[in-house]
């Protein structure tokens, strides 16, 4: 892949609609292609969080293990979307356990360079920033509404 | 778009006031608490024709009497299809029937969903639990007259995989290939491996033409608000969304006061609304 | 005789007239003094009607006091409406028996009654009128209010003594009669005579008039009968300002004053009880011992009860606030929109009966007020 497909593919992806050229130009060069069979984990609990994913293809499991029950699912997340912010804030460990549950295709981001291209871009970094706390802001909206239990029989 | 309003409801058969009884032809366990009832005329009471949305009036002899949406096929009237969640008293009892026993019934009441006027549009029905039960008539209407519509959606969300209603139906809709059927639950079993989340993301992520379609939205008043919104989002108007609502009711032909709901009675104004109508009221408290 | 016609008829002469309703089979009914109150009943002459008498209401107050004359008709309204015998406040709607398939549900037999209002208000005609929308202007018509309704003889009599929460001059249904009446009396006492100065209505009416002993009225009787009506409209005990009141309450509902009123109320469905226009009824279905026979009655609810808005999970208005605005913003607001009408007559029943004095005028100018001070619709 060259890196001037690498743009193209990062500036369809939903994530990082109207990110500028330059902006964009910073990224790709943290930019890698990533594909997972059904099955496999992009990241467990507990383990560094070095990448976040863009999601092109396939349909990812986010999941707590919980002893004597098993894996839960909490949410999922499909081609468009976003995975993974542990990278943001130390201590830079993933939180969840994330599973593809069918093929998955993805664009992995290494944080550990994009941190330090947004230290020394706070543009780059306010932009990076504006975009992850929308993501936040949606799931947090989402998991209230779950919380509710609408549907309960109460 | 020209906008449309909620079907006007049909005239009722017999006097409106009096149940007719119908025998109990076959009982269907759908989930832990919500159960299918196939009704049919006794006893010189007739089967009514009735329009997707509508609901009739269920009596339980000298127990109680509720409003329950028809979710049976409107094509199909002399088979007379309940849907019902065993909530209170007059619920309870009815899950206790059995084939053979008989429940009163009065009605069709209320407005219907606007399936004529979304002729050629693309048409998006939003269900959120019990909710795709009053939403099913539409759906059966759509799929029977395929050809008139644009794009057909079917968007669910359930508590669990284990609550989701009529699942082989959703297989078998979602197995056809001029139908979209998307289903997501808010919290996953062991093996479920569908989506996981609120029905409000189904909505951001639906194909269809926001500008030409019209979205009927069934389920709790939260979901739906939540819903409504998501789909206003992506540039549907308040014109093209209807919703059904819930009151509570006593004698559904306006008369009795339960059902308001600020001006409107929801059992002759409703329970299907176009929601830009009723928009405002959706935000306040105790309305 | 005919409709417009305007007679006298000797105040002494009532008794003619109350006897010629009953001679074409009407059941009387009245206003009667009875437990220091004047109610509703069935009469038999004019002397049970309350001769004599006056009342004096406010908020959460009412006494009748002595007139000093022997007017027949010298009072306001007392805690009845006449919709308890147009939509009485339990009536059975059908029974039902367990049959081979199922089983026979079969409407109430009993013939409807043939009343005749004695002694209706304007204020009360009016309410009538309102709940005729209510019950027989809709797709569904009530077929039993319908012939209580249209046997019903209608007598109104003009106020020529409101009380102390009449307020029906702002609502503009009185205190002279609107149409809508068989007969229209105005009672004309002093100086030595006592008169009743009629109107007829209908043709029903005229017939029962032309049975009367009575002589046509002149322009003096007609001028003290319009000296009554407009002494009563300089005295109404309250007014309220029905201006844009409609629109200003569809904006009302985030009020912080209906919580303040709440503090207040007790949700004794007084009010929506002594109410005329008020029609809010449940159903309650009673079986008999043997589970056999049922019966399926129509009983007057109230919105102020916690179960009114019940639907699975619970009330939709458990607040007194809500239950409170829902109350009054349908009193003064939604019933336009839905019947095309005030559902308020200015009778005043509902600020004398509340037992905490809450007045539906002095709720009514808070709220207007609180638009004046800036906040924001």
């Amino acid at each position: 892949m060259t890196i001037h497909s690498f743009e193209k593919i990062l500036a369809e992806h939903p994530f990082f609609k109207d990110l500028s050229g330059p902006h964009l130009d910073t990224v790709v060069g943290c930019v890698a292609n990533v594909v997972f069979q059904p099955g496999d984990f992009i990241f467990r609990e507990g383990q560094p969080a070095d990448l976040f994913f863009l999601v092109r293809e396939g349909k990812v499991a986010v999941e707590v293990f919980v002893p004597n029950k098993g894996p839960v699912t909490i949410e999922t997340i499909e081609g468009g979307e976003m995975l993974g912010w542990s990278w943001l804030f130390p201590p830079y460990k993933s939180r969840f356990d994330a599973r593809a549950l069918n093929a998955v295709r993805a664009l992995s981001l290494d944080g550990a360079c994009l941190r330090t291209k947004c230290e020394n871009d706070p543009s780059l970094g306010y932009q990076l920033l504006r975009r992850f706390t929308e993501v936040v802001v949606s799931r947090l909206e989402a998991t209230r509404m779950q919380l509710l239990d609408l549907y309960g029989s109460d | 778009m020209a906008a449309t309003e909620a079907a006007p409801a049909t005239e009722s058969a017999s006097d409106p006031m009096r149940p007719e009884p119908f025998a109990v032809r076959h009982v269907t366990k759908e989930t832990g608490d919500t159960f299918t009832l196939t009704l049919a005329p006794v006893a010189g009471a007739k089967f009514r024709p009735f329009a997707p949305g509508q609901f009739n009036m269920l009596y339980v002899f000298g127990v109680g009497e509720v409003p329950i949406s028809i979710s049976g096929d409107p094509a199909r009237p002399e088979i007379l299809v309940h849907t019902i969640r065993a909530v209170g008293a007059t619920t309870r009892a009815m899950q206790k029937l059995q084939k053979g026993d008989w429940v009163g019934v009065r009605g069709p009441f209320g407005t219907a969903w606007p399936v004529d006027q979304a002729h050629g549009h693309d048409v998006i029905l939003i269900a959120g639990g019990i909710g795709l039960a009053p939403i099913r008539p539409a759906l059966y209407h759509v799929l029977l007259h395929r050809g008139l519509y644009g794009r057909v959606v079917l968007l669910y969300g359930a508590r669990t995989p284990r609550d989701m209603l009529f699942p082989k139906e959703l297989r078998e809709w979602r197995g056809r290939f001029d139908v979209v059927v998307d289903v997501t639950v808010d919290r996953a079993t062991m093996e479920w491996q569908g989506s996981v989340g609120v029905v409000t993301k189904m909505v951001q992520r639906s194909p269809f033409d926001p500008q030409s379609a019209m979205a009927f939205i069934c389920g709790p008043e939260v979901m739906i608000r939540y819903a409504a919104q998501a789909l206003e989002q992506r540039g549907t108007p308040g014109s093209s969304i209807f919703v059904s609502m819930e009151r509570n009711m006593k004698c559904a032909v306006g008369v009795c006061g339960h059902c308001q709901f600020g001006p409107w009675f929801v059992c002759k104004d409703g329970p299907v609304f176009r929601y830009d109508r009723i928009e405002r009221f959706f935000g306040m408290r105790e309305v | 005789m005919k409709p417009g016609d305007a007679l006298v008829v000797e105040a002494r002469e009532l008794d003619a007239l109350l006897g010629a309703l009953r001679e074409r089979g009407h059941t009387l009914l009245g206003p009667t003094v009875r437990d220091g109150a004047i109610v509703l009943d069935e009469i038999g002459a004019a002397k049970d009607l309350p001769v004599g008498w006056a009342d004096e209401q406010d908020g959460g107050r009412y006494r009748l006091r002595r007139r000093g004359d022997g007017a027949l008709f010298g009072y306001a309204v007392g805690a009845h409406a006449w919709k308890r015998y147009l939509h009485p406040p339990a009536v059975v709607r059908w029974r039902a028996r367990r049959a081979d398939s199922g089983f026979v549900a079969e409407p109430e037999k009993a013939p409807p009654p043939r009343y005749a209002f004695v002694g209706v208000r304007p204020c009360e005609l009016a309410a009538i009128l309102v709940q005729d929308r209510v019950f027989l202007g809709g797709a569904f018509v009530d077929p039993a209010y319908r012939s209580r309704r249209e046997s019903a003889f209608v007598l109104a009599v003009d106020c020529g003594s409101p009380a102390g929460t009449c307020f029906c001059a702002s609502m503009g249904t009185g205190p002279k009669a609107g149409p809508g009446f068989d007969l229209a009396l105005t009672e004309v006492i002093g100086d030595g005579r006592h008169v009743l100065v009629a109107e007829v209505g209908t043709e029903r009416g005229a017939e029962v008039a032309g049975a009367v002993p009575h002589r046509p009225a002149e322009p003096a009787d007609l001028e003290a009968a319009r000296a009554v009506v407009a002494g009563a409209k300089g005295r109404m005990g309250r007014e309220l300002d029905t201006e844009g009141l409609k629109d200003l309450l569809y904006c009302r509902y985030e009020d912080p004053r209906w919580d303040e009123v709440a503090k207040r109320c007790l949700a004794c469905s007084n009010c929506t009880m002594v109410c005329p226009t008020c029609f809010c009824a449940t159903v309650e279905d009673e079986t008999d011992l043997t589970g056999s026979a049922t019966e399926r009655r129509r009983i007057w609810d109230s919105c102020f009860s916690q179960e009114f808005s019940y639907v699975h999970g619970g009330s939709v208005r458990t607040s007194g606030g809500a239950r409170y605005r829902q109350w009054i913003t349908h009193k003064l607001a939604t019933w336009h929109d839905q019947f095309g009408v005030s559902g308020c007559v200015g009778c005043g029943r509902c600020i004398t009966w509340c037992p905490v004095g809450i007045d539906i005028t002095a709720e009514a100018r808070a709220v207007r007020q609180g638009e004046t001070q800036g906040s924001s619709s």
